[in-house]
């Protein structure tokens, strides 16, 4: 761990209580994001406990994944493994993955169809709600052994967590007391959410899964971070998909934990006026694709928008680029390292020429696509530097010391948005 | 475990000489990607063909999806374009290897169909060699003006975790 900005000796928390309080944030202020909060520990521990743990609702799965009584998926909330499951009267349940007597974690495969979980150990048995409903040798043999008359099955479920739905999306929490997901995501996502997930059904096209070795809050600033997406993704500017001058904004809820970046696709002939050229060393200008298919947007939404990623607050991404549709859920595995799900999918109804053009365009997408996998490189070029250099702190500046939304993709506000949020949760 | 790749009776010899003309078919397919030369692998390639390169999750729930998705030579064209032109990724050593080749079955049409293990390993800057796809080919195989060329390439990887990002075909 690097970083500590200030001795053990100087903290003066109770033995019993771990607090990371020792640190101390850059004077500079929201401008400077210092590199403890990307490798700490103790950050991270506490990050577990009072955001994914805490009052947040995590995304698990969409609907469509577990169409009919007894469909179950495995799923995380932060790292802690969880069950999607839906009950013989639909309705959706979300428990840890983990047996109430020893353990273990029983449910292995990814998805599947049960009548009810069964821990291979010692045969607990749960129903799909999670509810214990047998322990063998409960009485014991012959009236020897067996569990003391106080056991109570009752006592001993799998824990359940709060769940709720939007259009199909499923989310759930730790906490049993949560804001609706309508206030917690804000109108100002809300619109956005909801051209998205506008209440077709969904169909499911397929998963991706990767890990990317860096701090999982990189992906959010990364999203959060619209200067990066015509410097980094040379693709972008050189076959016409985002130039600056595009109509475009970078949007944040009230909190700042959750963001939207939004662009519309220009028209055809629309060209890089030769100041930004100068300013893009990436740009190629005489580069022309062989099948531009991939760039074609088939409007579908009720949306200002041909590209909508949206940043929830604290584990998904909501990908809509152009007719690539996906949804990206965040695993933290410590601080150095997350897991990637990405379950792509479509709508109910799509011809079997729609299905094949989001195929096409998902190239763009993904640990493999021509953006997604600079992505995955970039952050982790990040993480290495923070990890093995000098203690040191991000430059967070472009745009002065704004925060919240922005129509200019030259601005770095809504990362600060974010942090203004997370010192307040974290408390440093 | 992809549809459509069941095996029928092959008379043993054609398909030993169709192994070994797949297999260096594989060894010089696997040379150009190991070798960068990214433009050269299209042309393994008919005008028509589907490259996808798949989970094995995704395989056997016939999900459709492609980590990569290529309809046509076009689309190859292009990825081949976008990764020597306007990709950032760092620099790295990669090894394809390809091995236990069976012929599945040869159609009337002279179509060949085929299947193989491939492994990629992959080098970065100060880092140890990992093992960066353990996967099997589903192909099939056109021959045009006498040499064969594949029409589909299905990469369907058991390793479902995929270190960080995968640049380069398999």
């Amino acid at each position: 761990m690097r970083g500590v900005a200030m001795p053990d000796s100087a903290r003066n928390e109770p033995a019993s209580e771990p607090s990371p309080l020792g640190y101390i944030w850059p004077e500079e202020g929201l401008s400077r994001i210092p590199d403890w909060v990307y490798t700490s520990d103790e950050i991270y521990a506490r990050e577990i406990e009072r955001i994914f743990h805490g009052r947040s609702w995590n995304y698990v799965a969409l609907a469509a994944e577990i169409p009919r009584p007894g469909d179950f998926k495995r799923s995380f909330v932060g790292p802690t493994p969880v069950v999607v499951a839906r009950g013989q009267d639909g309705s959706i349940h979300v428990f840890e993955n983990r047996c109430a007597h020893r353990g273990a974690e029983l449910c292995r495969p990814y998805r599947g169809t049960a009548k009810e979980f069964v821990c291979p150990y010692h045969q607990w048995t749960y129903d799909l709600a999670g509810n214990l409903i047998g322990v063998p040798f409960r009485r014991g043999v012959k009236g020897q052994g067996g569990m003391p008359s106080s056991f109570k099955l009752a006592d001993h479920g799998l824990a359940q967590l709060a769940v709720t739905t939007r259009n199909g999306v499923v989310f759930a929490s730790f906490a049993h007391d949560m804001e609706p997901l309508e206030d917690y995501l804000g109108p100002e996502i809300l619109t956005d959410f909801d051209a998205t997930f506008d209440g077709r059904p969904l169909t499911i096209l397929g998963y991706y899964r990767n890990t990317v070795p860096a701090n999982w809050k990189m992906y959010h600033e990364n999203l959060k971070d619209p200067y990066h997406a015509t410097l980094l993704h040379a693709y972008l500017v050189t076959f016409g998909l985002m130039v600056a001058g595009n109509k475009s904004a970078m949007i944040a809820d009230r909190t700042g934990r959750h963001g939207t970046m939004a662009s519309a696709k220009g028209e055809e002939g629309v060209t890089v006026d030769p100041a930004s050229k100068g300013e893009m060393r990436a740009f190629h200008e005489n580069l022309k694709l062989a099948d531009p298919r991939i760039l074609d947007y088939v409007k579908e939404f009720d949306s200002p928008w041909s590209v909508t990623m949206q940043t929830i607050w604290p584990n998904l991404i909501v990908q809509r680029e152009l007719n690539t549709l996906g949804t990206r859920q965040i695993v933290p595995n410590g601080p150095n390292e997350f897991t990637m799900i990405w379950t792509m999918f479509g709508y109910e109804g799509d011809s079997a020429e729609m299905v094949r053009h989001r195929l096409r365009q998902g190239n763009l997408m993904g640990p493999a696509g021509f953006l997604g996998l600079e992505d995955n490189e970039a952050l982790k070029f990040v993480q290495d530097g923070l990890r093995k250099s000098r203690a040191g702190a991000a430059v967070v500046e472009l745009g002065g010391i704004a925060e919240g939304s922005s129509s200019s993709l030259i601005t770095e506000a809504a990362i600060r948005s974010l942090y203004r949020y997370w010192r307040d949760v974290i408390g440093v | 475990m992809l549809a459509g790749f069941a095996r029928s009776a092959v008379d043993p010899r054609l398909a030993r000489d169709l192994r070994l003309e797949i297999e260096e078919f594989n060894t010089e397919y696997c040379a150009a990607l190991d070798e960068n030369r990214i433009a050269d692998w299209p042309e393994f390639f008919t005008e028509d063909a589907i490259y996808r390169i798949t989970a094995r999750e995704n395989a056997e729930s016939d999900l459709p999806v492609g980590l990569v998705y290529c309809e046509g030579k076009g689309m190859l064209r292009d990825r081949a374009t976008a990764i020597a032109k306007t990709a950032m990724f760092a620099p790295r050593y990669l090894q394809h290897h390809v091995g236990n080749l069976r012929i599945l079955a040869l159609g009337a049409d002279g179509i060949v169909s085929a299947q193989a293990n491939y492994l990629v390993l992959q080098t970065l800057v100060d880092e140890r060699t990992t093992l960066h796809q353990a996967g099997r080919y589903f192909d099939r195989f056109a021959r045009e003006a006498g040499r064969l060329l594949l029409r589909e390439r299905h990469c369907v990887y058991d390793t479902l975790l995929l270190d960080n990002s995968l640049v380069m075909p398999v």
